[in-house]
């Protein structure tokens, strides 16, 4: 892998550009693998990645039906954090952010991990209530969160709008400081690169069109767009479309695919300077290196696989950017999208090896997918290499649905009384 | 913004209904007789296609009732909608196909 | 001011009413019917803005929304400062104050344009190679600056002092612009009665026809039919014309979303007047006449002040009355440039060159400037141009036949017209999810398939020329009120003459024999991607054009690639040596052009956000200056502080007054439902957990609801009016829910149950008068029911009347005392409510607030669903496994319930916590431990749910959800605080009267 400076580009700027390489090759898919990654988002490289680098599996394939990163690496507002209540998703969102943390040095690829901090806003009694107990489950876990008050939250996010005149006033926020954003395109890319050079083959425009089992019920292989694949291992990290491939392979899952929008302004000087998130008036915002205001939701109310959103969803998400900063009103919406974000009834992912021998998911992210990219390519690595889960997605099982062992965030933040 | 045919008041906008998942998910008759297995699949599978998809609305702000629509879930394109209790209508396979 | 540059005649500016305006803070003029880029224009100004990345010097590209160059923002003060607006669309009004962007210290001399000079250090993605080391200076060095430098405008520092407004509006037929074909399909649509709106988003209709000062349709002038037209669909009650408006985006089932600017243009608008409108339209069927937009020529630096699109100048000259140069030179790939030329020659301007990409122009348009002796050098190209601030020159190269450059010479001059060719608007088109086709004939994108009730016409499909485009127009036009079932028969046609242009088939990079490793042919101009960008992403291995628009920035400019991405395309082709189809292409996302955060918010802001629910009683709340708190939409009495009382003084008060004598509380947002009907028992067996066949007529049960999968979803007090008959009530939060699950139960799985539903939150006031007093508060205002301890007894309910009002008289209690709960129709709730407090004066009433009545629960250990419980708890966790009918066969939950998993020991279970400091109060949310001198991550046991300070018993209560906490009731605990660790006692969470003798009193 030719090694990415500052230094590198001075020089091969002297050389005009001309001698920079393919940051990945083209391959051909080889008839068989070792190990086989279903879907070339971040998840997936970043499991490649792992599993090359760490495991020492290098006869492998990622298979992107379309380009790698287009998916929900491409389409989400590149929030992370990991202040989450419950001690399961504490430790593996905390994983992932420790990840985080040396990414660019570890692939030697800039992703722009900015650590702004995110702010998530209380506007009633019942989120203050909430917010103080992930603050202290937090701590404890030693998860960094703190609780702040109104005036607080005015001195760390100017921009906000803390006064009375709302109709749900900001009453104080917890705020995570290792949170931020990263720069999502970079991250996929950046696994690719190295996973590419670490002999991983990345195939793009090949859609696996069904999975194999063998007499025995294990997994044999794939069959493609671009020919058949002979493998004993594969991992499905495909996002949205996670149900429609496990059909392939007989399993259905406890998933239903949203439609989930994200928005951005027309660039702008800096004028907000970290993330904040309001979930109970439903709206997040950060600005993007760029200065583009990044914005987003929850998804929209029916599932859908048409990677567009109702317009009424995204005018409510407004409207309540429009009262958290009153000043960007004027501000003009420049590009609106939506992603495919696949939802479990406890809004937690699985990441484990399933009923079938041979097959690994990672699915079940809803809309908080980006945050956990290098986490869950770790641990799908781990899961695939090892057949047997990493401690902190142990609990992330498929079968803790029929046990009842949920870990259910969102009952625990969101039930109002 | 959909425009969904209720099959009682006729055709209205989306923002009159509210979603209710997948349809033909039957309660089973005899709950106890299912083991954790069979009770889990009930509660929590769902088929989740890429196409053709049965599905459940209730068209909260007009006659409350509950029916069920045949929606494409790539291009969001309704085929038919039917009172609750009815059974999915056997559509033409080239319109299946769209 | 004079402005120079001002035709003597001509344009469709009004001459007679000249407007003032300043420009980063100079003064100029105009006419009404200008644009703030055509009122610069008209006094040589062409310099108004600096680029993205390397702050290079940029003037006026174009003359609409495709503008890349020309951004500034406008405003007189902050609270109505907008940023980032283009020049060609901003209407000029009488004191428009603008300035320019992304300079600094000003728009001529820029420190940031140094970014130029070591522009071949800043390659495409340059950041993501570098700015690594050290790890922190990421965060604290490197991205400040970065982002200091990024951005455009500035963002408005004040909020904004304008208003906005929605509208949702149906019509047979939507046509999406006014041009040539725009007009001609509105007037086929309408003819037969249809109702046709027809949106566009400037000022005036007419579209290209706007710049048409030779063309004639129907025997007279472009501009005369253009009148006649609008004035003939004005006239038409079926008609209706929105101007300003842009369609924005395509939604799913024609459903189109519209943006209309209101007073944007006015130097002093009403007061009143919202300043947009955004409207949500639902079209059976959409005709799509969105035109086409000029492309670029990409040669080396293509990008000076003073080089614009030739449709651009032309319609300067022919619509504003403007020369936008005295010398100008035309570089063309397509016939259409030439009608520019021969305009800006009528004009006055010098044409000082045509230099031509094709070897033999030969179409009407060539010969004709032929005719009118321009120099017209054909298979010559532009190799370089000169100047800093204006371009002054341009180099160009006679091309050979083997495609080199050959001869080359310098041309003077301070216009550099471009015209690349045509590309079709097919935005909307391929937002409604049709598919695009490459038409190989005109080298670009058009609709195929589609997928919506919409069709295309005119240049937006590839048909070009204003005679084809009009007819097209009408015949589109026709077939729509067909569909729609209001054919009005054929439109009469009319004659069109023009001059002829065949369509330019180049996309891509001119050829040129400079260095092209090191010279800036620009593609995305904003953005300042060139051509060698481009190149070097495809020598980086990125082969799709999501990942060269990704990596390189191209096409994500506030134009969102108008400008650019067909030119992209043919560079990224060549490179790779592919077909154009092969490379893909990105997908073209709402909005159009961007949109106004406000115009979405619309109403929606303040107080108005949400709609405020308030009890009957809520005035008599805030006149006794109640604290109020939201509750999901309702306002509720949360304290009534006295005489400068703090929350706790007025808790503590309000908790004694109760305990003592008596309180009054408004219970009213407590949701009710009334379940009727012969199966009204059985539904209720089947919804709740508990057993409701043998509940008697006038008896209340505490009912629990579960979700199918186990989960405590509602809980609230049941009382059995009749035997086919329950009141029931919920959470406050969980009305909603509850009646929409027992709907979804009785509708989807049970239709055969005879049972009907009704919510009746808003109809009851409910009044809660809870302490020892109750009896003697109430007795003298209830009529026709005896109250008496024997006669009502707890868990009971009546009907009768209570000061003259009928009334469902509950006994139940939240509170742990006697008490009542007054449920009388919402309308008489406040007269009812004064009635009992004044008769409760005499017997020490106090009304009292969400926050006592949470007090004096957990006093009781009554649980808070959404408090105690999260969503993550069965019955037993929270002590009610005594609510679940174990006899019954089903009911929602039940099945769930008997997993193994939910009658684990350790399950976190309810319980109580004292302090050892009486006056020690934990905070809601605290973690609790067994060791709490463990490391980081520690084993948690559970969490404290509910913590007060009684007043009562003068000591802290807490009630906790802890691991298997039913058997470590006498174990000390801790609290690990920040600051300290507090050691708690485990007890029995009834702190108060735990026989239970006062709810019998």
């Amino acid at each position: 892998m030719q090694r990415f400076s500052g230094l590198d580009l001075f020089l091969r700027a002297l050389g005009r550009h001309q001698t920079w390489k393919p940051q990945w090759r083209e391959p051909e898919p080889k008839a068989a693998y070792d190990a086989v990654i279903v879907g070339g988002g971040g998840h997936g490289l970043g499991a490649a990645y792992y599993l090359a680098k760490e495991f020492g599996l290098r006869n492998i394939a990622v298979l992107e039906k379309g380009w790698i990163g287009g998916g929900n690496t491409g389409r989400n507002t590149t929030i992370i954090r990991s202040n989450y209540l419950f001690d399961e998703s504490a430790a593996l969102y905390d994983h992932a952010v420790k990840l985080w943390e040396g990414l660019s040095q570890e692939l030697n690829y800039n992703v722009m991990f900015s650590q702004r901090g995110v702010l998530m806003l209380a506007h009633n009694i019942h989120d203050i209530q909430s917010f103080k107990r992930h603050v202290h489950a937090n701590r404890v876990n030693g998860v960094d969160n703190e609780w702040l008050t109104p005036e607080q939250v005015k001195e760390f996010c100017p921009a906000l709008n803390v006064g009375p005149n709302m109709r749900y006033p900001i009453l104080g926020g917890a705020l995570q400081r290792r949170g931020g954003t990263a720069r999502h395109d970079a991250v996929a890319w950046g696994y690719a690169r190295a996973a590419d050079a670490l002999g991983v083959d990345i195939i793009q425009n090949c859609e696996v069109t069904a999975i194999n089992r063998d007499a025995q019920g294990r997994v044999s292989g794939v069959e493609t767009t671009r020919g058949p694949i002979r493998t004993t291992k594969v991992g499905v990290s495909a996002a949205g479309h996670t149900s429609v491939l496990m059909q392939m392979a007989g399993l259905r899952m406890p998933l239903e695919s949203y439609p989930l929008q994200a928005l951005v302004s027309e660039p702008v000087k800096p004028a907000f300077n970290c993330v904040v998130m309001s979930n109970t008036i439903h709206a997040y915002i950060s600005q993007s290196d760029k200065g583009e205001m990044v914005i987003g939701a929850g998804t929209d109310a029916y599932t859908s696989y048409s990677q567009r959103g109702a317009l009424h969803i995204a005018t409510h998400t407004l409207d309540a950017i429009c009262e958290l900063v009153p000043m960007f009103r004027r501000l003009r919406m420049l590009r609106k999208w939506g992603g495919i974000v696949d939802v479990t009834p406890d809004r937690s992912p699985i990441l484990a090896k399933l009923p079938v021998p041979g097959l690994y998911v990672n699915c079940g992210w809803g809309t908080g997918g980006f945050k956990a990219t290098p986490g869950a390519g770790h641990l799908l690595a781990w899961t695939m290499a090892k057949d047997e889960p990493h401690p902190i997605n142990a609990p992330f099982t498929l079968e803790r649905f029929r046990d009842g062992r949920l870990i259910d965030e969102a009952a625990a933040a969101a039930v109002a009384h | 913004m959909l425009l969904i045919p209720c099959p009682h008041c006729g055709e209205r906008p989306e923002i009159e209904f509210r979603y209710g998942g997948e349809a033909h998910v039957a309660r089973p008759a005899d709950p106890s007789a299912l083991d954790d297995e069979a009770w889990a699949a009930y509660l929590y599978l769902r088929n989740n296609p890429k196409g053709l998809h049965a599905e459940r609305w209730r068209h909260i702000h007009g006659c409350g009732r509950y029916f069920n629509v045949l929606r494409d879930t790539v291009s969001d394109k309704i085929t038919a909608t039917y009172k609750a209790g009815e059974p999915r209508p056997d559509l033409p396979a080239t319109e299946a196909a769209e | 001011m004079s402005a120079p540059f001002r035709l003597a005649q001509g344009g469709r500016i009004d001459r007679a009413r000249p407007l003032g305006f300043t420009f980063d803070g100079k003064s100029y003029s105009g006419f009404a019917g200008d644009t703030l880029a055509s009122a610069l224009l008209s006094h040589g100004v062409h310099l108004t803005g600096r680029s993205f990345k390397y702050h290079r010097p940029r003037g006026i590209l174009s003359a609409g929304a495709d503008e890349p160059n020309a951004l500034v923002g406008v405003g007189r003060d902050q609270t109505r400062y907008t940023p980032n607006l283009r020049a060609p669309q901003v209407e000029l009004y009488d004191g428009l104050v603008a300035e320019s962007q992304n300079r600094w210290p000003s728009l001529s001399f820029d420190i940031g344009a140094v970014n130029d000079l070591f522009g071949r250090f800043l390659p495409a993605g340059f950041y993501y190679k570098t700015f690594m080391w050290p790890r922190k200076a990421w965060d604290h060095v490197y991205e400040p600056k970065i982002r200091a430098m990024a951005g455009l405008g500035r963002a408005p520092t004040a909020a904004d002092a304008d208003r906005y407004t929605q509208r949702y509006a149906h019509c047979d037929v939507l046509v999406v612009g006014a041009g040539p074909a725009g007009l001609a399909a509105a007037l086929a649509a309408s003819a037969g009665g249809a109702s046709v709106m027809l949106c566009d988003d400037q000022a005036e209709f007419g579209g290209s026809l706007l710049s048409e000062t030779t063309a004639t349709i129907d025997g007279k002038p472009a501009a005369q039919w253009i009148a006649d037209t609008v004035a003939t669909l004005r006239g038409r009650a079926n008609v209706m014309l929105l101007g300003r408006t842009q369609a924005f985006g395509y939604y799913p089932h024609n459903s189109i979303g519209l943006v209309e600017r209101l007073t944007d243009h006015l130097a002093t608008p009403h007061p009143d007047m919202p300043r947009e409108r955004l409207w949500t339209l639902r079209a059976r069927e959409v005709v799509i006449c969105a035109g086409a937009l000029e492309r670029p020529m990409v040669f080396p630096e293509n990008d000076r002040p003073g080089i614009m699109l030739a449709g651009a100048a032309r319609t300067y000259a022919n619509r504003y009355g403007v020369k936008a140069g005295s010398r100008a030179v035309l570089f063309t790939a397509q016939d259409e440039g030439y009608r520019a030329a021969l305009d800006l020659a009528r004009a006055g301007v010098h044409v000082a060159a045509i230099a031509d990409l094709r070897p033999n122009p030969d179409g009407e348009l060539p010969a004709a400037a032929r005719a009118a002796g321009l120099n017209i050098m054909a298979g010559t190209t532009v190799t370089g141009t000169r100047g800093r601030l204006r371009v002054s020159g341009a180099t160009l190269g006679r091309l050979g036949l083997d495609g080199q450059v050959g001869q080359s010479q310098t041309i003077a001059c301070d216009l550099l017209l471009m015209s690349g060719g045509m590309t079709p608007s097919v935005h909307l088109f391929s937002q409604s999810k049709g598919k695009l086709r490459f038409d190989e004939t005109i080298k670009a994108y058009v609709p195929g398939q589609s997928a919506e009730r919409e069709r295309s016409a005119g240049a937006c499909r590839g048909i070009f020329g204003l005679a084809a485009a009009i007819e097209d127009g009408f015949a589109r036009g026709e077939e729509v009120a067909q569909a729609v079932g209001r054919a009005g028969g054929a439109v009469t046609r009319v004659a069109v003459t023009t001059l002829a242009a065949a369509p330019g088939v180049h996309l891509g990079a001119a050829p040129h024999d400079r260095d092209a490793a090191t010279v800036k042919a620009f593609v995305d101009y904003q953005n300042d991607v060139t051509a060698k960008d481009l190149a070097l992403a495809t020598r980086e291995g990125f082969r799709s054009i999501e990942h060269i628009k990704r990596y390189t920035t191209t096409g994500m400019a506030t134009d969102q690639g108008k400008m650019s991405n067909m030119n992209a395309l043919g560079i990224v082709a060549d490179a790779l040596r592919r077909d154009i189809p092969e490379i893909g292409l990105t997908t073209f996302r709402p909005p159009y052009t961007p949109v106004t955060f406000g115009a979405f918010a619309g109403t929606s802001r303040g107080q108005l956000f949400d709609p405020v629910r308030q009890t009957a009683i809520h005035g008599w709340a805030a006149d006794h200056g109640a604290a109020f708190e939201d509750v999901g939409l309702w306002k509720r009495a949360h304290y009534f502080p006295q005489g400068g009382e703090d929350m706790h003084a007025a808790v503590a008060r309000e908790c004694k007054a109760v305990r003592a004598a008596v309180g009054i509380f408004d219970a009213s947002t407590l949701g009710k439902i009334e379940i009727v009907g012969p199966d009204a028992a059985e539904f209720m067996n089947r919804m709740y957990t508990n057993a409701w066949t043998k509940l008697e007529s006038g008896r209340c049960r505490y009912g629990v609801m579960l979700r199918e999968d186990g989960f405590v979803m509602d809980d609230g007090v049941v009382g059995r009016m009749a035997h086919d008959r329950f009141h029931v009530t919920t959470t406050t939060g969980g009305a909603p829910r509850v009646l929409a699950h027992m709907e979804d139960y009785l509708q989807t799985e049970w239709p055969d149950l005879d049972v009907w539903l009704t919510s009746t939150t808003e109809q009851w006031a409910v009044i809660a008068v809870q302490g020892p007093n109750a009896r003697k508060v109430l007795e003298p205002l209830v009529e026709d029911i005896d109250i008496s301890a024997a006669a009502m007894p707890h868990m009971s309910v009546r009907q009768g009347r209570i000061c003259g009002v009928p009334t469902r008289l509950f006994r139940v209690s939240f509170t742990g005392e006697l008490g009542f709960e007054v449920n009388v129709p919402a309308d008489y709730g406040r007269a009812v409510w004064e009635a009992i407090y004044q008769a409760g004066l005499a017997h020490g009433i106090t009304p009292y607030g969400t926050e006592t009545m949470h007090v004096l629960r957990a006093e009781k250990g009554y649980i808070i669903v959404g408090q105690e419980t999260d969503g993550t708890a069965v019955p037993d966790d929270v002590g009610l496994g005594w609510a679940v009918g174990k006899a019954k066969k089903d009911f929602v939950g039940k099945r769930s319930l008997a997993r193994a998993e939910f009658s684990k020991p350790d399950r976190k279970q309810m319980v109580g916590l004292r302090t050892r400091d009486p006056h020690d109060v934990l905070e809601e949310g605290a973690q609790i431990v067994a060791n709490p001198n463990q490391p980081v991550p520690m084993t948690v046991l559970g969490q404290v749910t509910s913590s007060y300070f009684s007043a009562v018993l003068d000591h802290s209560i807490a009630i906790a959800m802890v691991r298997g906490g039913r058997a470590r009731i006498g174990e000390t605990l801790y609290v690990p605080m920040p600051d300290r660790v507090i050691a708690v006692t485990v007890v029995d969470p009834v702190f108060f009267d735990r026989e239970g003798v006062r709810l019998d009193a």
